[in-house]
């Protein structure tokens, strides 16, 4: 038998209640939804580094995960569709001791924003990318996405989708990015040890996590939340330092997740400074 | 470390006296793309905000120029970019996501010929409107329109004032003529350059309120790592500057946003009036067109015509009080500008069908010569 539990026990504190904003909540998100398993992992990461919290700053682009600035009790900014890179870039210009995390969807960062995700890796701008990949347009309803596989169905691609998906990694790593990584919402603490990992090293950090939208992508595609859990845990295979090429996302051939990339390279800053600023160096 | 401020004389360019305006102004920040015949602004600032402690970026955009300039703008630090028409167009996004957040930052248009690719290296002044009305949304803008080099100096300046004062953007609408012209630039001692900065919070850091206005509707601005755990949103928000989606905190919001210029007017709108006590007939211009209406006005006096200038120097918000007064008490206006009637239409409308309204217009790629605007005068109009 259960017990209920103790009404007069001191209310049980969130472990991350200084991290989220209590006052907006509750959050937009449906249930079933993945952002917030994802949200959480990058919240108990930004606790883990130790570092104060108002030395960090999360932008979000628009879209469900783009609303996750709006839940982060840290300076947030929840910006225009697509530019949550170059927005991070100018703060990261004008303060470069700050821990810039982007915060973020698929569609977002990869259609519109796609020109900006490149030129971020390519610059080797020190800035923390993490895209919430739910192969769909979540918010405006389920429309095909950078993301979606060829032949998913989706609110403009009713009976297929023609066209061919990203392979994101590959596409960080071709660009430039020092740290390339990715993992599935289920993976918790992987996810929360790579986005630690990210935020105490230099450079373009870029974690792929995917996440299910049960509501918009799922539905069309015959495909139940819990399913999609099952095939994060069943068809998938860790592999750090897989060949980026081959991280097609097909689950019947099993989806690699892991660590691709960690090189360790100047970022951007540190070069602006030795070239630009040479009597400031030691 | 060099100077920011270069004290003294110089024979420069509008572009590159705009990017020394900036720099005497304070800004450390600049997030650029290359477009003619703005690039100057941006080469010249890229040389120079490293020698004085800032830093520059050439995106790979206008779109990211614009949005980096935002993000440079929290940190605390003053911030801007250059354009032309087209990269213009493409900054519009941004320029609302500026005006509803409320950030300070200064936009400098160096006009081409337009629509389109246009005349890249040839003058217009025909995004006039695109700054009124470019971007969505109901919206005041603050935009300039400096008429030599010596005023792209001073006008940057007055651009970051006025835009750290109000937390708004600032247009500079500038064109090809004035920006690639040079000139004599005097650069005076820093202490004689007024820089304004923008309000900064005080007090209990937990219950602060990010958009609760100080006394000239204007609301103090925390910048990022000061503890204050803002959160910014380009989504209709109340004065937490949390998002709330309904018709009152629209309003409410909107009013501020509105409110905050429309009842300053009178410290935002700068024009210059030359032989205006008796005159008929009022040229209103602005830019470089003004330069040739100074012309105009001392040969049509000569030809016995009572013309006056009305020179705008802030185009945006317009001086609607002052032309409808003007309107009372003279037979007509003649606007003058290299378009084919834009900000003629806003005098239009505000003489309100009291006198006739001209325009000695062109339609881009060279100055209106003095004759022309006398064409318009004796001829067409009066
Ligand atoms: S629409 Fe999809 S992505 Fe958006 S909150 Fe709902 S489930 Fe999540």
């Amino acid at each position: 038998m259960t017990q209920n539990p103790d009404k007069n026990a001191a209310r049980q504190i969130h472990p991350l209640e200084d991290l989220v904003r209590t006052d907006r909540l509750p959050h937009i998100w449906c249930p079933g939804c993945g952002i917030g398993s994802v949200f959480t992992s990058c919240l108990s990461a930004v606790k883990k580094t130790g570092i104060p919290y108002n030395q960090f700053t999360m932008v979000s682009g628009i879209g469900c995960s783009g609303r996750g600035a709006g839940y982060i009790n840290i300076d947030s900014f929840h910006t225009t569709h697509g530019r949550a890179i170059p927005f991070a870039t100018g703060i990261k210009m004008a303060r470069p001791d700050l821990n810039v995390i982007v915060f973020s969807g698929d569609g977002d960062l990869f259609a519109i924003g796609g020109n900006h995700f490149i030129h971020a890796a390519r610059r080797n701008m020190d800035i923390t990318v993490i895209c919430v990949n739910n192969l769909t347009y979540g918010m405006t309803g389920g429309q095909a996405a950078a993301t979606t596989p060829h032949l998913a169905k989706s609110s403009t691609t009713t009976i297929g989708n023609p066209e061919n998906p990203f392979n994101l990694p590959f596409i960080a790593y071709a660009s430039g990015a020092t740290y390339v990584a990715r993992w599935t919402m289920l993976h918790a603490r992987d996810l929360a040890d790579a986005v630690e990992d990210c935020l105490l090293r230099k450079g373009f950090s870029f974690i792929e996590v995917l996440s299910p939208c049960p509501i918009n992508f799922g539905r069309r595609n015959k495909e139940k939340s819990l399913e999609t859990l099952r095939k994060y845990h069943e068809n998938t295979i860790i592999k750090n330092d897989a060949n980026p090429a081959e991280l097609d996302i097909d689950y019947s051939k099993g989806v690699i997740l892991g660590k691709f990339v960690d090189i360790d390279k100047p970022s951007h800053d540190e070069r602006y400074k030795s070239i630009y600023w040479p009597e400031e160096e030691d | 470390m060099k100077k920011a401020v270069l004290t003294g004389e110089h024979f420069i360019n509008g572009d590159v006296a705009c990017a020394e305006g900036a720099i005497a102004a304070g800004c450390r920040f600049f997030g650029g793309y290359p477009i003619t015949p703005a690039t100057e602004v941006a080469e010249h600032i890229s040389v120079r905000l490293p020698q004085v402690g800032g830093t520059f970026i050439q995106m790979e955009d206008e779109i990211a120029a614009m949005t980096s300039i935002l993000g440079g703008a929290w940190t605390g630090v003053k911030t801007m970019t250059s354009t032309s028409g087209p990269g213009f167009s493409l900054m519009m996004e941004t320029v609302g996501l500026a005006v509803v957040t409320e950030t300070p930052c200064v936009i400098v248009n160096v006009q081409r010929g337009g629509p389109s690719t246009g005349l890249p290296t040839m003058g217009g002044q025909a995004d006039m409107m695109q700054a009124k009305w470019g971007s969505h949304g109901d919206y005041e803008i603050i935009a300039l329109a400096p008429s030599s080099p010596q005023e792209m100096f001073d006008l940057t300046i007055t651009a970051f004032n006025l835009s750290e004062k109000y937390r708004t953007p600032v247009f500079i609408m500038s064109d090809e003529i004035v920006g690639h012209m040079s000139e004599k630039v005097v650069i005076p001692d820093p202490k004689k350059i007024k820089t304004i900065s923008r309000p900064k919070p005080a007090g209990k850091k937990d219950r602060f309120k990010l958009y609760k206005p100080g006394p000239n509707g204007v609301a103090p601005m925390p910048s990022i790592g000061e503890g204050y755990n803002i959160h910014v949103t380009g989504l209709t928000h109340d004065e937490k500057g949390y998002p709330v989606m309904s018709v009152e905190t629209q309003k409410e919001m909107m009013d501020r946003l509105l409110g905050k210029i429309r009842n300053n007017l009178d410290d935002i709108i700068m024009t210059e009036g030359y032989k205006l006590e008796d005159a008929e007939i009022v040229i209103v211009s602005y830019g470089v067109s003004a330069r040739t209406s100074f012309t105009a006005v001392d040969t049509a006096r000569k030809m016995g015509i009572k013309a006056g200038l009305l020179r705008l120097i802030t185009v945006w918000p317009f001086p609607e009080k002052l032309i409808e007064k003007l309107s009372k008490k003279i037979k007509g206006f003649v606007t003058v500008e290299i378009n084919m009637g834009q900000i003629c239409r806003e005098v239009q409308r505000c003489a309100g069908g009291r006198v006739p309204s001209y325009l000695a217009g062109h339609a881009g790629g060279t100055i209106i010569t003095p004759d022309e605007v006398l064409k318009v005068l004796t001829e067409e109009a009066f």
